[in-house]
């Protein structure tokens, strides 16, 4: 079992000639993901990586069959390819693209919302479910297969995230990176929910950090729904007031969207809170052990 | 990207949007000048002296070691040149620029709007923003104007109203209405303010805003309605779009460091801290100075380098971090994924090289794609630096310089 991604998937790259586009395509294949072509306007008949070049999704979807779409193409042309997946029955739409502006994203968000798609991301690192599929750009070396589910906003913490779990000896199941944009396609809670209902997956990370108030909606759903144990962490917990800390979505706003009351909140609904950012593998373990 | 008060305004009239007018300038004589013309045009002898700062709270903030506010009405052409060089190139302090304060560099002469006439003026309070919980934009308003919403939305939160726009729709004339009864209006004043917040979400959302805020928003005497002052934020995602606004960034307003990391695509914020780290990732350099903390010490520094950890971009982040008098050591935590360790590490060996000695200590820990072949490299390079694989022996490394 899996969640989102998994040996099954057809997947088909947006932007697919381009440098982006080019290498981690590669680096997917590598991983064994199944990568069936790419869309790239006006190269359509070409062949890149061994895969067929088509000019739009529907031609793509239509001669490879692909349910699956990653999109690396550049962020003023990125809420675009969202649409035309969503438009044309793409079931899973990953979007890697950083900084895509915000009124795009709300426009995007609004279209999908018409359809029967699934947006991850977008400025995320992808979903891999370990050893199976990976559609991102995640290093795949450090998700070995295991047990537990990740969700986190971020990359490259994810992967930390990941590579303590996997020496704590538990593994992964699916990692879920959903983007650290003001405005994304999949919350905290609707990605725990999928981890939730997922019998691969027997423990779950949620990694957050500050602005909104995802984690908290998630947190007061887990505390209501949990059959599983979930270890949290919170990005930010030293991050001043007003300043925009990287992502665009991670700025303390008002009283509720800062580190220490989301870390309260997700205490008080039964998540296993970690304050250091080192101890997130062992505390699964021990969680794990204590059940 | 924040804008002047008067590139805002500048902005809002193209979208014709009413507003107080005026004519900004940065020099005394030069203000005497656009007192004059404002006189003609507006034919009243008053008009308001007001310093362009990113930062509120104008008003009742004073030019540091006087007594002048960076607000003030002028009766004369004489008295107008005399505050505007009490103000241009002060120090402005506000509740918001906190104590050091901000340099004026520009004054607007701004007509004066609360003259006498048939009816009562009143102040209001109007905003468009995102709300991130409903993926769209949402304006904010209330009869309450001319005041701090936040202290509004405090002691009388049923004071202020909200109106949520349909994403991918303008706003619908419905809203404008409801806005603009909401707000107590009624005859030409009811049909004037339809009209300004009809066109003043067109500005926001044609020109890419994060955030216009318009306070006070003001009924005239003769019920014409006005943006006496205007906050606007752009969103710096759109900005490849929009070269003109681009064009309009004052980088005097920014702390001068920020600019420089920004031109070597280093994403930098300065704290206060002693323990300065260079971080791969939004989130887990975040995660970083949170474990500075846990360890004992205050982070100096938030430093993204995003996925270019080569021996340029490091060195730029050494240099950077070291202007800092009061940072004791720095921390270097990469997560290789993609770009692999031995390079960041290498990087890290050309740069200490080339800026020759550092005398705070580095702590470099490097983890993913050959962690092992990066440790190993570092520690034969024979530099003063310590090395470290997992996160938690980072943090006692830190824990040990901090004490030190």
């Amino acid at each position: 079992m899996s969640v989102l991604v998994n040996k099954q998937s057809k997947i088909i790259v947006q932007g697919f000639t381009g440098t982006e586009g080019t290498f981690h395509a590669s680096q997917m294949i590598e991983y064994g993901t199944n990568v069936v072509g790419g869309v790239t306007p006006g190269k359509g008949g070409q062949k890149h990586l061994d895969r067929p070049v088509f000019n739009t999704v529907k031609d793509a979807i239509a001669a490879t069959g692909a349910n699956v779409s990653i999109i690396f193409v550049p962020p003023a042309f990125a809420a675009d390819a969202i649409m035309e997946d969503a438009e044309e029955g793409i079931e899973l739409i990953v979007c890697i693209t950083e900084g895509i502006p915000v009124q795009d994203m709300v426009k995007a968000k609004n279209y999908l919302s018409t359809t029967q798609s699934r947006l991850i991301g977008p400025n995320c690192p992808g979903v891999i479910t370990a050893g199976e599929c990976k559609v991102g750009i995640m290093p795949g070396f450090v998700f070995k297969p295991g047990k537990i589910g990740i969700v986190s906003k971020s990359g490259t913490l994810t992967y930390e995230a990941a590579d303590q779990v996997v020496k704590a000896g538990l593994g992964i199941s699916t990692a879920i990176g959903i983007g650290g944009d003001p405005i994304i396609g999949t919350p905290t809670k609707e990605a725990v929910q999928l981890l939730m209902n997922d019998p691969a997956t027997e423990g779950i990370v949620m990694i957050g950090e500050i602005g909104g108030n995802m984690e908290a909606e998630a947190a007061r759903w887990i505390k209501e729904n949990s059959k599983k144990p979930v270890v949290g962490f919170i990005a930010g917990q030293t991050a001043p007031a007003g300043r925009r800390m990287g992502h665009a979505g991670a700025i303390i706003g008002g009283k509720e969207d800062t580190a220490a009351a989301k870390m309260k909140i997700m205490r008080e609904c039964g998540i296993r809170v970690v304050d250091s950012p080192a101890n997130i593998g062992k505390t699964m373990a021990e969680v794990l052990m204590n059940l | 990207m924040n804008l002047h008060e008067y590139q805002a305004k500048g902005l809002l009239k193209k979208f014709n949007v009413p507003v107080q007018e005026g004519i900004a300038v940065d020099t005394p004589e030069g203000a005497a000048e656009a007192y004059k013309h404002l006189k003609v045009q507006f034919g009243n002898a008053f008009a308001v002296v007001k310093a362009q700062i990113h930062a509120g709270g104008r008003g009742k903030g004073l030019i540091k070691g006087t007594q002048q506010h960076g607000v003030a009405v002028g009766k004369n052409a004489e008295d107008i040149k005399k505050i505007a060089g009490n103000i241009l190139s002060g120090i402005l302090v506000t509740k918001q620029t906190g104590a050091e304060g901000k340099k004026v560099n520009k004054v607007l002469i701004a007509q004066d709007v609360y003259y006498d006439g048939p009816n009562p003026t009143k102040e209001y309070y109007l905003s468009v923003l995102m709300d991130r919980a409903k993926a769209c934009n949402v304006i904010m308003y209330s009869t309450e104007g001319g005041m701090d919403i936040e202290e509004v939305a405090e002691k009388t939160p049923d004071k202020i109203f909200k109106e949520w726009v349909y994403p991918s729709l303008p706003l619908q004339p419905f809203q404008a209405r409801k806005i603009a009864f909401n707000l107590g209006l009624s005859g030409q004043a009811f049909k004037n303010m339809v009209k300004f917040v009809t066109n003043l979400y067109s500005a926001y959302t044609e020109l890419d805003c994060s955030m216009l805020e318009i306070n006070p928003l003001f009924k005239t005497s003769d019920e014409k309605i006005l943006a006496v002052d205007c906050k606007m934020k752009l969103d710096d995602n759109s900005l490849m779009r929009h070269p003109d606004l681009e064009a309009l960034r004052d980088i005097t307003e920014e702390d001068p460091t920020e600019v420089e990391a920004g031109s070597y695509n280093l994403n930098y914020v300065k704290l206060e801290g002693n323990v300065g780290c260079m971080v791969n990732g939004a989130g887990l350099a975040m995660a970083t100075m949170d474990m500075i903390k846990l360890s004992g010490g205050e982070p100096a520094n938030f430093l993204d380098v995003g996925g270019t950890a080569n021996a340029q971009t490091v060195e730029a982040g050494f240099r950077i971090i070291m202007k800092d008098p009061k940072v004791k050591a720095i921390l270097i935590n990469i997560f290789g994924g993609i770009v692999r360790c031995d390079r960041v590490a290498q990087g890290v060996i050309d740069a200490y090289k080339n800026i020759g000695e550092i005398k705070i200590p580095i702590i470099v820990r490097l983890q993913g794609t050959n962690a092992t072949e990066a440790k190993a490299l570092i520690e034969k390079s024979g530099l003063k630096v310590e090395s470290a694989i997992l996160l938690s022996e980072a943090a006692d490394l830190v824990n040990k310089a901090v004490r030190a």
